[in-house]
C-alpha cells in the first residue's frame, strides 16, 4: 500500500492563488485529482480526513453529486494538453458538452457559448476554429482549450495540475498570463501545481511545499522566499539557475543531493532526513509536525 | 469527410484488384495439365463451344497475352461458361450470391451487437466474473472450427430436438408469415455458426481497445467535465475504442468467407461457397476462376467500405 | 527501490500491515528467465501448455501403448460406440478409431509446425528487409503484403488443392505431396501479420540506442540485424507463431473435410469428420472426438499464445 498523499492540509480562501511545490512524485497531482475524486477509486482509496468545500466534505458524495461539483464549481486542466482533448469530436463539440451539461442551454447556444470562450482564451478567428479538431491545434493553444473548456461554467476553484510543464518557455508564459486574466474577470481562486519555484515567484499568494506525500513548509509567497524554513525549501530555493550573480561565485548549480524515498516503505521519522544537511538523530525518530513559526508560516522541521 | 480521402482509397484499390487478378491467372497459368481436359472428355459439350472456350482463353498464346485475354473478358461481363450448369458463369454467380451475402451479412450483424457491448461491459470491470467468463466464452468461440460448430448444431438441433431443419431449401411450400418463418428456421444455424467464431475475435479485440482507451487522458478530462460515467464510456471511451475494431473487421472478412464456405457446405445452402465446392468437385474451371475472382473482389471492395468507414469515424486520418 | 530500509513500526503508526522489503541481492535474470517466470503465473496458458504436451506425447508415443492397425477392416465392429476393445469407438469400416486418431493428430500436428515454420521464415525474410530497406523497397514489400492480406485464404487454398494436386500426387505420393502442397500453401498466405509485425519491430528497434551503438562501433548491416535487433523483436513473431499453428491446423482439417486436403483413406481429424458426417445421427461418436481433438488442440494452442503475449508484453504488470 503506497500512501501517496500522507496527512496533507491544504487551504485555498476566495480568489488566491495557491502554489504547491515539490519534486516529480511528491504526491501533488495526486492531491489535486482527489480533490475532484478522479483518481481511480478501486485501487486508490480515501483513508481518512476531509475535502471541504464551501463548509460540505466532499468525500462521501456520490458520483452523481460529485459531478454537480465538477466544471460548475471546481476546474481542472491538466499537464499534457496533446493528449487532454478527445481526438474525434471538435473542440466546440467538447466545450458545448461542459455548457449544455451544467447550464441548459439548445446546442447552438451552447456552441455559440464555447465561440465565446475561444475568443476569451485569445484563440485567432474562433467562430472558425471552433468547428476544429484538436489535433488542428498546437500544443499551445489546446491548453488554452482546455482552459476555455475549464472556465465556461465559471468556477469558482480552478485546480491547475503543472499547465505549462509540457510547453515551450514563450508559450509558458502566455498561459500564465491567461490565467491571471481569467482569475481577475471570473474572481477564481487557483492552486497552481508546478515544480517550479520561478512560475510560483511570479503568480501566487500563498505556498505549499509538499515532500514524498508530507507538506514540510507552507507560508505566503515573500514569506517563503525571503525566509525559508525548512532544509528542503531552502534547497530548492538555492537550486533556481540565477544569472544575476557573478560567475565566478557561483560555478556550480546547487542541487540536493539523493532522491525522493520510496512511498511504498517511507522511513520512519522525518522523510527529508536521508537528504538534510541539518539532520540530527531526533530527525529519524518521528515525524516533525507543522508549527507556526510566523504569522501564516507553518513548517515541519525541528530547526 | 474529405473527398480527397475517398477518391486515394479509390485509387489504391484499382491495382489491388488489378494485382489479385495477375495471382489468380498465374496460379491458373501455372496450373499442370489441361484445365479444360474436361472439356475434351464431356461429351456434353460440343466440339465448337470447346474451340470457342479455348480461343477465349487462347490456351495456345504466351501468358502475358493470355492474361489480358481474360481480363478483357472479365471487363466485359463475360466470365465463361460453365459445364456442370450450363449457363453462363457470370449468371450462375449472379443467382447465388445474394444467398451467401446474406447469410454473411446475418451473421456479422449478430456478432457485431452481441461482441460490442459484451467487450465494452467486460473492460469495464476487468478480471470481475463477467471478464472472466466472457473471455472464456469468446477464447472457445474462436477456437472451434466452423465445421465442428456447425455438426454440433446439427446433432443437437436437428437430429436430437429435431427443431430446426438441416438442409436448406430455397423453395418452401408456404405463405405469408409461415414462408418467412421457415426461411428465418433454416438460417438460423448458419448464421449462428458463422457469427460464433466471428463474435469470439471482436469480444477480445472490443476488450482490449476500451481498456487501452479508457486509461487515456482525455477521458479522465471527460470525467473531470462532470459528465456521468455511463456517458463518459458511450460517448468518449467507446466511440474511439471502435475505430480500430472496425479495421479488424474488414481484415477478418477473408476469412469469413471461407467460413462460408464450409457453412454452406455443411448445411447446404445455395450460395457461392457450395457453388464453389461442387465446381471443383466436378471439374468445372471457369467456374472455380469466376467465383474465387468474385469473393476476391468482395473482400477488396469490403476493404475498401472498411478504409472509408475508418476516415470516417476518426478525423486525424482523412483531414492529412 | 534504491536504498529502501527495512519498515520498522514506529510508536504513532497505526496498525497496518507493514511491507517487509528484503533488499535484493543483485542477481542477473536473464529476459528469457523473466518471461518464462511471468508466463508460469498465468494459468490458464499454463494448462494449455500440458495439455498440449499431453496431445503431443499421445499421438507421438501411443501406438507403442495401443499398437493396432489403423486400416484393420473389420465389418462386424463397424459404427460401434466407445468400449473397451476400441476405446474410442470404430468407423463404418470398423477400423479402430482411437489409432486413426492417433495416427491424424502426428499429420495435423507436423503440417501445423511445419506451415507455420514456412509463414514465419518467409515472414521475417520479407519484414526485415523492409524494415531495414526503407524507401521504394519497403513501399513496394508493403503494397505486396496488403495485396496478400486481401487474397481470402480458403478460396485461394481450394483453388491452388484443385488445379495441383494431381501432379504433385505423381511426384510425391499421396500423402507426401498432399503434405508439402498443403504445407505451402498454408504458409505461403500466413506469412503477412509475421512480415508486418516484424517490420514495425525493426522500424522502432532500429533507431534505438543500442542499435546506434553497434552502428558506431561498426557492425556491418547483417550483424546489426542478427544480433542486436532480432532478438528483440522475437517476442511478438513467437505469439504470431503460436497462433498460426492454430490455425494451419484448422486450415489443414478444413481442407480435408471439404475433401481437398488429405484423401479420405489417410485419417487425419478432418477427413474423418467429412466421412463421419453422414453418420452423425447413428454413430455420433465418430465425428465428436476427431472434432473435440481439434477444438482441444486450438484452444489448448490459444491460451499458450495468450499467455505468451501477456509474458512477452513488458507494459503488463504480472
Amino acid at each position: 500500500m503506497v500512501r501517496a498523499v500522507d496527512g496533507v492540509d491544504l487551504r485555498i480562501d476566495r480568489g488566491e492563488t495557491v502554489g504547491v511545490v515539490g519534486e516529480s512524485g511528491c504526491g501533488k497531482t495526486v492531491t489535486a485529482r482527489s480533490v475532484l475524486k478522479l483518481i481511480d477509486m478501486p485501487p486508490g482509496r480515501f483513508e481518512a480526513g476531509q475535502i471541504l468545500w464551501r463548509g460540505r466534505d466532499l468525500i462521501p458524495l456520490e458520483q452523481d453529486e460529485m459531478n454537480q461539483i465538477r466544471a460548475r464549481e471546481i476546474a481542472i486542466i491538466f499537464q499534457e494538453p496533446m493528449t487532454s482533448l478527445n481526438p474525434v469530436y471538435t473542440v466546440g463539440d467538447q466545450i458545448a458538452e461542459v455548457i449544455a451539461l451544467h447550464q441548459k442551454l439548445s446546442p447552438k447556444q451552447a456552441m455559440a457559448g464555447a465561440a465565446e470562450m475561444l475568443r476569451l482564451v485569445n484563440i485567432p478567428n474562433p467562430t472558425k476554429r471552433v468547428r476544429d479538431y484538436p489535433h488542428q491545434f498546437s500544443g499551445g493553444m489546446r491548453q488554452r482549450v482546455m482552459i476555455a473548456m475549464a472556465l465556461s461554467c465559471q468556477p469558482k476553484l480552478l485546480i491547475a495540475d503543472e499547465p505549462t510543464t509540457a510547453l515551450d518557455v514563450t508559450i509558458q508564459a502566455q498561459i500564465l498570463e491567461l490565467m491571471q486574466e481569467m482569475k481577475e474577470k471570473f474572481g477564481m481562486a487557483i492552486m497552481l501545481i508546478t515544480h517550479a519555484m520561478g512560475v510560483v515567484a511570479e503568480t501566487c499568494q500563498r505556498v505549499t511545499v509538499m515532500y514524498a506525500g508530507k507538506v514540510v513548509e507552507e507560508a505566503p509567497v515573500k514569506e517563503l522566499f525571503g525566509n525559508p524554513r525548512h532544509p528542503y525549501t531552502q534547497g530548492l530555493i538555492r537550486s533556481i539557475p540565477r544569472i544575476d550573480r557573478a560567475v565566478s561565485r557561483q560555478a556550480r548549480l546547487e542541487s540536493i543531493q539523493g532522491t525522493v524515498p520510496s512511498l511504498l516503505n517511507p522511513p520512519a521519522g522525518c522523510r527529508f532526513a536521508a537528504r538534510c544537511k541539518y539532520a540530527m538523530d531526533i530527525c529519524t525518530q518521528g515525524i516533525p509536525p507543522l508549527k507556526e513559526v510566523a504569522p501564516g508560516h507553518r513548517v515541519a522541521c525541528v530547526l | 469527410m474529405n473527398r480527397q480521402y475517398i477518391i486515394r482509397r479509390l485509387l489504391i484499390a484499382i491495382p489491388s484488384l488489378l494485382g489479385i487478378s495477375v495471382i489468380l491467372f498465374g496460379i491458373l497459368a501455372m496450373a499442370p495439365g489441361d484445365p479444360f481436359e474436361e472439356l475434351a472428355t464431356n461429351p456434353a459439350i460440343p466440339p465448337e463451344v470447346r474451340m470457342a472456350l479455348r480461343a477465349k482463353f487462347g490456351l495456345d498464346d504466351p501468358v502475358w497475352q493470355r492474361y489480358l485475354h481474360w481480363l478483357a473478358a472479365m471487363m466485359q461481363g463475360d466470365w465463361g461458361f460453365s459445364f456442370q450448369s450450363r449457363m453462363d458463369v457470370d449468371r450462375l454467380i449472379l443467382q447465388r450470391l445474394p444467398v451467401t451475402l446474406i447469410v454473411i451479412g446475418a451473421s456479422q450483424i449478430l456478432a457485431i451487437s452481441v461482441a460490442i457491448p459484451v467487450g465494452v461491459l467486460a473492460a469495464i470491470k476487468p478480471y470481475s466474473i463477467f471478464d472472466q467468463i466472457a473471455s472464456t466464452f469468446a477464447m472457445i468461440g474462436f477456437s472451434l472450427p466452423t465445421f465442428f460448430t456447425g455438426l454440433v448444431l446439427i446433432l443437437v438441433f436437428s437430429i436430437q430436438l429435431d427443431w430446426l431443419p438441416f438442409v436448406y431449401r430455397a423453395d418452401i411450400n408456404a405463405t405469408g408469415w409461415a414462408f418467412y418463418w421457415e426461411h428465418i428456421k433454416q438460417s438460423i444455424m448458419p448464421v449462428v455458426v458463422l457469427g460464433l467464431a466471428q463474435a469470439g475475435t471482436l469480444v477480445r479485440f472490443m476488450r482490449s481497445s476500451v481498456l487501452d482507451v479508457i486509461r487515456l487522458d482525455y477521458v479522465t478530462t471527460a470525467r473531470s467535465k462532470g459528465i456521468g460515467e455511463r456517458k463518459v464510456i458511450v460517448r468518449h471511451v467507446v466511440r474511439n475504442a471502435l475505430i480500430p475494431v472496425v479495421t479488424l473487421i474488414a481484415l477478418q472478412l477473408p476469412a469469413v468467407f471461407g467460413g462460408a464456405i464450409v457453412t454452406e457446405q455443411i448445411f447446404r445452402v445455395p450460395g457461392i461457397g457450395s457453388l464453389l465446392i461442387a465446381a471443383i468437385q466436378a471439374n468445372d474451371t471457369p467456374v472455380v476462376m469466376g467465383v474465387t475472382f468474385i469473393i476476391s473482389c468482395l473482400v477488396v471492395l469490403f476493404n475498401l467500405i472498411a478504409d472509408i468507414l475508418y476516415g470516417w469515424l476518426d478525423p486525424r486520418i482523412s483531414f492529412r | 527501490m534504491a536504498g529502501s530500509t527495512p519498515a520498522s513500526l514506529s510508536a504513532d503508526a497505526p496498525a497496518t500491515p507493514q511491507v517487509v522489503v528484503r533488499p535484493r541481492k543483485a542477481r542477473s535474470i536473464s529476459p528469457a528467465r523473466e518471461t518464462w517466470r511471468r508466463f508460469r503465473r498465468h494459468t490458464l496458458a499454463v494448462t494449455g501448455a500440458i495439455v498440449l504436451l499431453i496431445l503431443v506425447s499421445g499421438v507421438l508415443l501411443g501406438p507403442y501403448v495401443w499398437p493396432v492397425a489403423i486400416n484393420d477392416i473389420d465389418f462386424t465392429a463397424k459404427l460401434q460406440g466407445p468400449s473397451l476393445a476400441h476405446p474410442l469407438g470404430t468407423d463404418d469400416l470398423g477400423q479402430d478409431l482411437l489409432a486413426r486418431m492417433m495416427y491424424g493428430g502426428k499429420i495435423s500436428l507436423a503440417v501445423g509446425f511445419a506451415a507455420m515454420l514456412v509463414a514465419l521464415t518467409v515472414g521475417v525474410l520479407v519484414g526485415s528487409i523492409a524494415g531495414m530497406a526503407s524507401g521504394w523497397v519497403d513501399a513496394a514489400l508493403m503494397w505486396l503484403t496488403d495485396l496478400f492480406l486481401a487474397l481470402p485464404t480458403l478460396p485461394l487454398l481450394l483453388l491452388v488443392m484443385y488445379l495441383f494436386r494431381d501432379s504433385v500426387k505423381k511426384v510425391l505420393g499421396v500423402e507426401g505431396g498432399a503434405f508439402v502442397l498443403i504445407v505451402v500453401v498454408i504458409g505461403g498466405l500466413r506469412w503477412m501479420p509475421v512480415a508486418r509485425l516484424v517490420r514495425a519491430q525493426f522500424l522502432s528497434l532500429r533507431e534505438k540506442e543500442f542499435v546506434e551503438a553497434a552502428r558506431a562501433l561498426g557492425a556491418s548491416k547483417v550483424r546489426q540485424v542478427v544480433q542486436h535487433i532480432l532478438p528483440n523483436a522475437l517476442g511478438p513473431v513467437i505469439v504470431v507463431g503460436t497462433i498460426d499453428v492454430a490455425a494451419a491446423i484448422i486450415f489443414e482439417s478444413t481442407l480435408s473435410f471439404l475433401g481437398l486436403g488429405f484423401p479420405s483413406d489417410v485419417p487425419t481429424w478432418g477427413s474423418m469428420l467429412r466421412d463421419a458426417k453422414d453418420y452423425l445421427d447413428i454413430a455420433a461418436h465418430w465425428a465428436l472426438f476427431p472434432g473435440g481433438a481439434i477444438f482441444l488442440t486450438v484452444l489448448a494452442i490459444n491460451f499458450v499464445g495468450d499467455g505468451l503475449r501477456d509474458a512477452f508484453d513488458p507494459r503488463r504488470v504480472l
